[in-house]
């Protein structure tokens, strides 16, 4: 990443902090912003990269990014510290993300949904909460271009950053027992796609007839963090269609 | 070879030792509760640690094996018995053809496992055999075992069978026998009633008052009944654990282990189906060398928390996978031998 005289932007030095004896943190910021986000997913391709025996995965959130290693393997049994060979680890990472990279335009992927009525029960409440009509509502939510900030609560599912301030609308007070995959719903200032059948909290405002978690294909998530989303609203009947398609 | 399921249990699963490397999308681990007890079953029996196997709960299955097979069980003791005869836990078992398993709902820990020689022929998804329940993948058709159900098995390797079958020459007539030795109880020690759990501190940990750790260290906290492979809820007996302020945290990820603390006081403790990422204060994380005590606390029972240094919890992990070793050396002598 570059500044406009072509140097080297100089980053903050993340907080470093285990998670028990398996997991390093790394902490690179309190809040969350854009260029937070491109810089874990900077670490985050470096990783995809990178062999070490004995690390496992890695697991990008809002502000942070975990590592998870097996001590054994990573001491070179029990030879070394593990800890600190994870930090090393860690710091170069850090060092080598913050080197130019070849720009990568973040993949747009748009999620045909439609909105309202019985696959969007919750639209009515969002309405009333922000004081417009429904339709204004869907507007709003169809104007962005989203972020996935990150992947997670259950597979696939996507946290999007990036929501219309005017729609933001607190959780349900009682969450459901049973969210239909495909549901789209608001979480204060979050929007995201429930991406499997599991209870959840959110305000639903549509559904999408695509999979988010496809558990045969080789990528199982549609969505990755760093990636972009854009929501265009679709007929019941295209819903109807497009979902016997993609089962 | 097949093994038939005549009833399921209350909760049984065909696990191995997880799914990594998905986390990043999302996709949880799952694997084995007590990976320890599968990694030492596996060993019983000559196969691979990775192998997977049946994860029992609290009521055993009813399990006939349709061939001759080569089988161990470590973790709970859950009064094991062939034909109505009693087994012991911790050593290979060779069983003919026809003979049915069960169990009786007593004994000690929480989970038993079995393991049977060349493992469970079942596909892998994502690199892992294990039942992920919640996205209904892995195992038998991403669900619990129900009556009815055959598994295929390659069963055990020719030469493993030939050793065997030596030994009913005595005794044609008996439906079993049973390796003389077990594992040192230093290598592997199996369940314990109300066990201590050594953890490090958590990344939350300095939010808490230090009235509030010293409680969180010195109360004795009972798994209720609200548990499951997500995660135990725990009820303490002394005062619920506060935030010395009130923080609405960012998510970040959550592991085997991770103690979160809610705002009602009581804290969980997240196992094998944890959800990836979290955003409730992580006062502790236990130490992996302390995972299969704390997954064979079975609900009712009571667990205490002892800190330890991260250079401690490092140096027990190592001494786990030494044990490890040294056990399947010494097994490989006495299954080829």
């Amino acid at each position: 990443m570059q500044n406009r005289r072509g140097g080297q932007i100089q980053w903050s030095q993340p907080q470093i902090y285990p998670l028990g004896d398996s997991g390093i943190v790394l902490q690179f910021s309190r809040v969350y912003n854009t260029e937070v986000q491109q810089r874990i997913q900077a670490c985050c391709a470096y990783l995809d990269q990178l062999q070490v025996l004995g690390l496992l995965e890695y697991v990008p959130a809002y502000t942070t990014l975990t590592l998870y290693y097996n001590p054994w393997l990573m001491s070179e049994e029990g030879r070394l510290d593990p800890y600190v060979r994870m930090t090393e680890i860690a710091q170069a990472m850090l060092a080598q993300a913050q080197t130019p990279q070849p720009k990568i335009a973040p993949t747009l992927v748009e999620i045909p949904v439609c909105y309202g009525g019985k696959l969007g029960p919750d639209l009515e409440e969002v309405a009333r909460h922000a004081g417009l009509s429904e339709a204004e509502v869907v507007q709003l939510h169809c104007e962005p271009e989203y972020v996935v900030a990150m992947v997670g609560f259950a597979p696939g599912f996507p946290y999007l950053a990036g929501l219309n301030e005017q729609i933001a609308t607190p959780r349900k007070s009682q969450p459901r027992t049973l969210v239909p995959a495909g549901s789209v719903g608001i979480a204060g200032q979050q929007t995201g796609v429930y991406s499997i059948p599991t209870p959840g909290g959110w305000q639903l405002i549509g559904r999408t007839p695509r999979r988010l978690f496809r558990p045969r294909q080789e990528n199982p998530s549609l969505l990755r963090a760093g990636n972009q989303v854009r929501f265009v609203p679709i007929t019941a009947a295209e819903f109807e269609q497009q979902n016997k398609h993609e089962s | 070879m097949s093994l038939s399921i005549l009833s399921p249990g209350l909760l049984t699963t065909i696990q191995d030792l997880g799914r990594i490397g998905y986390q990043k999308e999302g996709i949880i681990v799952s694997g084995a509760m007590d990976a320890l007890a599968l990694r030492v079953a596996n060993l019983l029996v000559g196969n691979q640690e990775n192998e997977a196997g049946l994860e029992v709960t609290l009521l055993g299955p009813k399990i006939r094996f349709d061939e001759d097979q080569l089988m161990a069980l470590t973790g709970a003791n859950l009064a094991p018995a062939i034909n109505g005869q009693p087994i012991k836990m911790n050593r290979p078992i060779f069983v003919r053809q026809g003979s049915v398993l069960q169990f009786a709902p007593q004994g000690s820990g929480c989970r038993t496992y079995m393991a049977l020689a060349g493992g469970l022929t079942v596909p892998t998804v994502l690199g892992s055999r294990s039942t992920y329940l919640q996205a209904g993948i892995g195992g038998r058709q991403g669900r619990a075992l129900k009556t009815g159900d055959v598994i295929p098995c390659p069963g055990p390797p020719a030469l493993a069978k030939q050793l065997w079958l030596k030994r009913f020459v005595a005794s044609p007539a008996k439906a079993w026998v049973q390796a003389a030795w077990t594992p040192s109880p230093e290598l592997y020690q199996g369940p314990q009633p109300d066990p201590r759990i050594r953890a490090v501190a958590g990344p939350e940990y300095s939010l808490f008052s230090n009235a509030g750790q010293q409680d969180f260290w010195a109360q004795e906290y009972t798994v209720t009944l609200a548990s499951n492979r997500m995660g135990y809820r725990l009820r303490g007996d002394g005062a619920v654990l506060t935030l010395m302020q009130p923080e609405e945290m960012l998510s970040s990820a959550v592991t085997f282990g991770t103690v979160q603390v809610p705002p009602e006081g009581n804290p969980i403790v997240l196992l094998a189906d944890h959800q990836t990422t979290g955003g409730y204060p992580r006062i502790a994380q236990v130490v992996t060398a302390d995972f299969s005590l704390l997954a064979q606390v079975p609900p009712g029972g009571k667990i205490r928390f002892q800190e330890v240094s991260l250079a401690e919890a490092q140096r027990l992990y190592c001494q786990q996978e030494l044990n490890i070793r040294q056990l399947q050396q010494s097994l490989q002598l006495k299954l080829t031998g």
